[in-house]
């Protein structure tokens, strides 16, 4: 007999509610639409409360050089052209209009001297750009956010999570989902759904993504038949701590870099100069003297002095430089590099980046005021994701909307470090709107819906029922050995095909987990059923590497260090076909408008002074 | 070199539960949350944890560890007494779901009757660093819940309906100290929040992870300005004589 369930209708069903999820949610309730907020977690827990160096707008409150275009030109340069360019546009365009709204709505931002909200420097970024917090900018944009919403008339659902989205004609007209508490079922009816569940570093062994962070999203979107872009490229965040074991891979906000901090290898060399990309080195100080007088500009709080230091190159070449370095013996003792802020005032490093202090002083022994850091590369966000429609946010499935990491595009081979926060509100916003709109002229399904309920329902007891089977958490281990083995930080053919075969050797395990228990509270349960998404993603992100014979951004291939132009023109596109199997296709890259090319050209010419 | 440690966590639910005992292996730098997962990857896969970020950021990972409320995310097992066991609990202020879960909707609903930031008419958005830096100090919260749980006023006399407790004391200073709020919110802190109830014995400012001096810098000061509003004998004449709109919320 199936289980009984509730249901809940709304217009707009909203699944997630991190930054994106919030604002889309917020932006969907005050256009008038019922709007319905489901999240894994405890509201207010999202992973975006984990983001800490700053959100990118270029509101020139600092460096009154900046503005949108060279915003633009630097996430583009950043995602190495592969980005869809108006998502770009929209992005550098709508951030700080975002960005000053979260201040009208209660956000308390670091002030400038003359009161204005203060900008730091970030890696990628000409100007400093980097609204923030101290080192704690994600709790301030959810805390603002969630206050926001709870006071607008948003029905939150919190601890639910979804594991199908329901199919009318193919538009999705609701999902079916459980609640973590009691293992009860629930079914939304929505007339349109956000997806913003974020991204899925669960699939790696040393990652700064939590729990929730498994793909559900991409999940959901793929099974519905929508395309997934970019899977191939994952960003390996280079300051992830690495002792001791039970936070190796802990984030270490980039905002030390951005503040002054040096990295240096065991022997005591400064050894980012020299992985300096040979297209950008101009944009960089040409050495230690010159780093040195950029950061003390930053000290000063005065104009900067200078070129930026080596440190603040992307985190793709920056995570690139400090593997090499621990791969050739030179190495911290834990396996690191070391990244050091002692050299500064101890007050100014407690003020600037509070919560390093103290993780490094709760977690490790380490007082980051007196001796250096020991860091190294972690799993930390996803670039590729479901395929979206720059304005609306809109997938390719009728009804189904996507913002933030869980959509793909906007950051293209490499997220430059603040470009989350603002992605998630700029395209929060959009895909909140675009919903609503979408929601006003979509009727409710016709047929019933109950056997797509039903089959569900079965799914998602079925590991109770299973005699023989593994447990979810040894096939989790397996799954995270795998991906951080032979589809990690840099690739090779042999290593992916590899991979790939092993993961064609899981699937069966995983649809056979085995779960104990009851389907109260158990998070052995949850765990078997997030594993159907890491799956999918895991498979898609060693398909899509495999398919680009090249290195560009995040994507690095040992067997193909260069850049071949031909993959400068294309995305790989993930979609299931008929047969329930994984397909993998080249789709041609928009083309950029000739008035943004004229303005990326222009901004790409101009070289940032080198001052004597 | 493997060193063991026993753990005894509750395992149960509203109906009834008692002290499981579980021995892990320990490694360099763990810390209870760690235990925790070690014990659900091996002995126990339905054992309820709530946690999200491993990193002291969420505010999830709520437990009374040896009867102390910690963020089981930031404590050391190096930190506790090494010849006895590590007792793990469920919060016991909020109403159990599940072994070390606890049902927190509670502080969701008293959050939602705090009137949001409201900014002045034509406020100006410029303000010195030395102006919010208190009210950065109360943004600080992550929501754990830990003063929530430790506040005698809710843990001993079950005060929820009338008292809001230490978490919300702050936010309701973080809105009543921002620079650009233009709500008067002092009838409301003396009438709804139960401010009046707390007798500073600084236990919420003693748990915090976040290190707000949540007794000092907002209660206190909260019921400072309470005091002055309602109680100043001059102010009380002044309200009479030309109404209460003639005292607003200082500048």
């Amino acid at each position: 007999m199936p289980d009984k369930y509730e249901t809940h209708d709304c217009d707009v069903l909203v699944i997630g509610a991190g930054g994106a999820g919030l604002r889309a949610a917020i932006e969907s309730s005050a256009m008038g639409a019922k709007t319905a907020l489901v999240c894994k977690s405890l509201l207010g827990k999202a992973h975006t409360v984990m983001a800490e160096g700053g959100i990118a707008a270029a509101l020139a409150n600092v460096d009154e050089e900046d503005d949108w275009r060279v915003h633009f030109h630097d996430t583009m340069a950043g995602g190495k052209m592969l980005n869809n360019w108006r998502m770009a546009e929209l992005h550098a365009k709508e951030a700080p209009e975002r960005v000053l709204e979260l201040e009208r709505w209660g956000a308390v931002f670091d002030r400038t001297r003359d009161g204005r909200i203060l900008q730091r420097a970030f890696g990628g970024h000409r100007h400093k750009r980097l609204s923030h917090v101290g080192d704690r900018t994600g709790l301030e944009m959810i805390r603002t956010l969630q206050d926001k919403g709870v006071h607008q008339g948003i029905d939150v659902y919190m601890e639910c999570t979804i594991t199908r989205l329901l199919m009318d004609g193919g538009r999705v007209v609701g999902a079916f989902g459980y609640w973590r508490e009691s293992g009860r079922f629930v079914v939304f009816r929505s007339k349109a759904t956000v997806l913003a569940t974020g991204g899925f570093g669960k699939a790696y062994p040393v990652t700064s993504n939590s729990w929730e962070y498994t793909g559900d999203g991409h999940g959901l979107a793929y099974r519905a038949g929508a395309e997934l872009i970019d899977m191939e490229f994952v960003q390996f965040h280079p300051t992830g701590m690495v002792w001791p074991p039970g936070v190796k891979g802990l984030l270490v906000t980039e905002a030390v870099r951005g503040e002054g901090g040096i990295l240096r290898n065991s022997k005591g060399e400064r050894f980012m100069f020299k992985y300096l990309p040979e297209a950008n080195r101009k944009d960089f100080a040409a050495d230690e003297a010159e780093a040195t007088r950029w950061v003390e500009s930053v000290l000063a709080d005065s104009k900067p002095d200078g070129r930026r230091p080596p440190e603040l190159s992307t985190r793709d070449n920056v995570a690139r430089a400090i593997y090499t370095e621990v791969k050739e013996g030179r190495g911290s003792p834990h396996g690191g590099a070391f990244l050091d802020i002692s050299y500064q005032p101890a007050d100014r490093v407690k003020k600037k980046l509070p919560s390093m202090y103290h993780q490094f002083l709760e977690l490790a022994d380490v007082d980051i005021t007196k001796v250096p850091m020991e860091v190294g590369p972690t799993c930390h966000y996803a670039m590729g994701g479901v395929r979206v429609d720059a304005d609306t946010c809109v997938t390719t499935v009728p009804g189904l909307f996507a913002a933030g990491e869980v959509a793909g595009g906007m950051h293209g081979s490499n997220r430059l470090g603040g470009n989350s926060l603002s992605d998630l509100i700029v395209f929060g916003c959009r895909a909140g709107r675009g919903a609503a709109e979408s929601a006003k002229t979509a009727s409710r399904p016709t047929g019933s819906l109950d056997r797509q309920i039903d089959e569900a329902a079965a799914e998602v007891n079925a590991p109770f029922g299973r005699t023989t089977g593994e447990h979810p958490y040894a096939l989790h281990s397996e799954l995270q050995e795998i991906m951080g083995s032979c589809v990690g930080i840099f690739r090779t053919e042999s290593d992916l095909k590899e991979g790939i075969r092993r993961l064609e050797a899981l699937g069966p395990k995983v649809r056979n987990v085995r779960v104990e228990g009851s389907r109260m509270y158990n998070p052995g349960w949850h765990l078997a059923l997030d594993l159907g998404n890491l799956m999918v993603i895991s498979e898609a992100i060693a398909r899509s590497a495999l398919a680009r014979p090249e290195s560009r951004g995040a994507h690095s291939r040992l067997d193909h260090p260069n850049y071949d132009p031909h993959f400068a023109t294309v995305n790989n596109c993930v979609k299931q076909n008929d047969t329930g199997g994984m397909t993998v296709r080249e789709t041609p890259l928009p083309k950029m408008s000739d008035e943004l090319r004229k303005v990326y050209d222009e901004v790409e010419a101009m070289s940032l002074p080198a001052k004597a | 070199m493997a060193e063991t440690r026993e753990f005894q966590v509750f395992r149960g639910d509203r109906s009834g539960g008692k002290m499981e005992t579980y021995p892990v292996e320990v490694t360099p730098g763990m810390v209870v949350l760690d235990a925790m997962h070690r014990i659900q990857a091996t002995a126990a896969p339905d054992m309820a944890v709530r946690w999200n970020c491993k990193a002291a950021k969420c505010g999830s990972c709520s437990a009374e560890v040896n009867g102390k409320p910690k963020l089981m995310c930031k404590t050391r097992l190096d930190a506790l007494p090494a010849d006895r066991p590590v007792e793990v609990r469920p919060l016991r202020t909020f109403p159990l779901i599940r072994d070390l879960v606890t049902d927190v909707s509670w502080n969701y609903e008293v959050n939602k009757k705090i009137p949001p930031f409201t900014p002045k008419p034509g406020a100006v958005w410029r303000w010195k660093q030395e102006d919010v830096d208190r009210v950065q100090e109360f943004r600080k919260c992550i929501e754990c819940f830990l003063c929530q749980t430790v506040c005698h006023v809710l843990r001993d006399h079950q005060k929820q309906p009338v008292f809001n407790g230490p978490r919300f004391f702050v936010r309701l200073a973080s809105l009543e100290m921002h620079p650009m709020d233009g709500l008067d919110r002092l009838e409301q802190i003396k009438e709804k929040s139960g401010l009046g109830y707390c007798n500073i014995t600084k236990c919420c400012t003693e748990v915090c992870p976040e290190d707000i001096r949540i007794t000092d810098n907002a209660i206190i000061p909260l019921k400072e300005r309470v005091v002055d509003r309602f109680y100043d004998p001059i102010r009380v004449l002044f309200r009479k004589i030309f109404g209460s709109a003639s005292l607003t919320k200082p500048e």
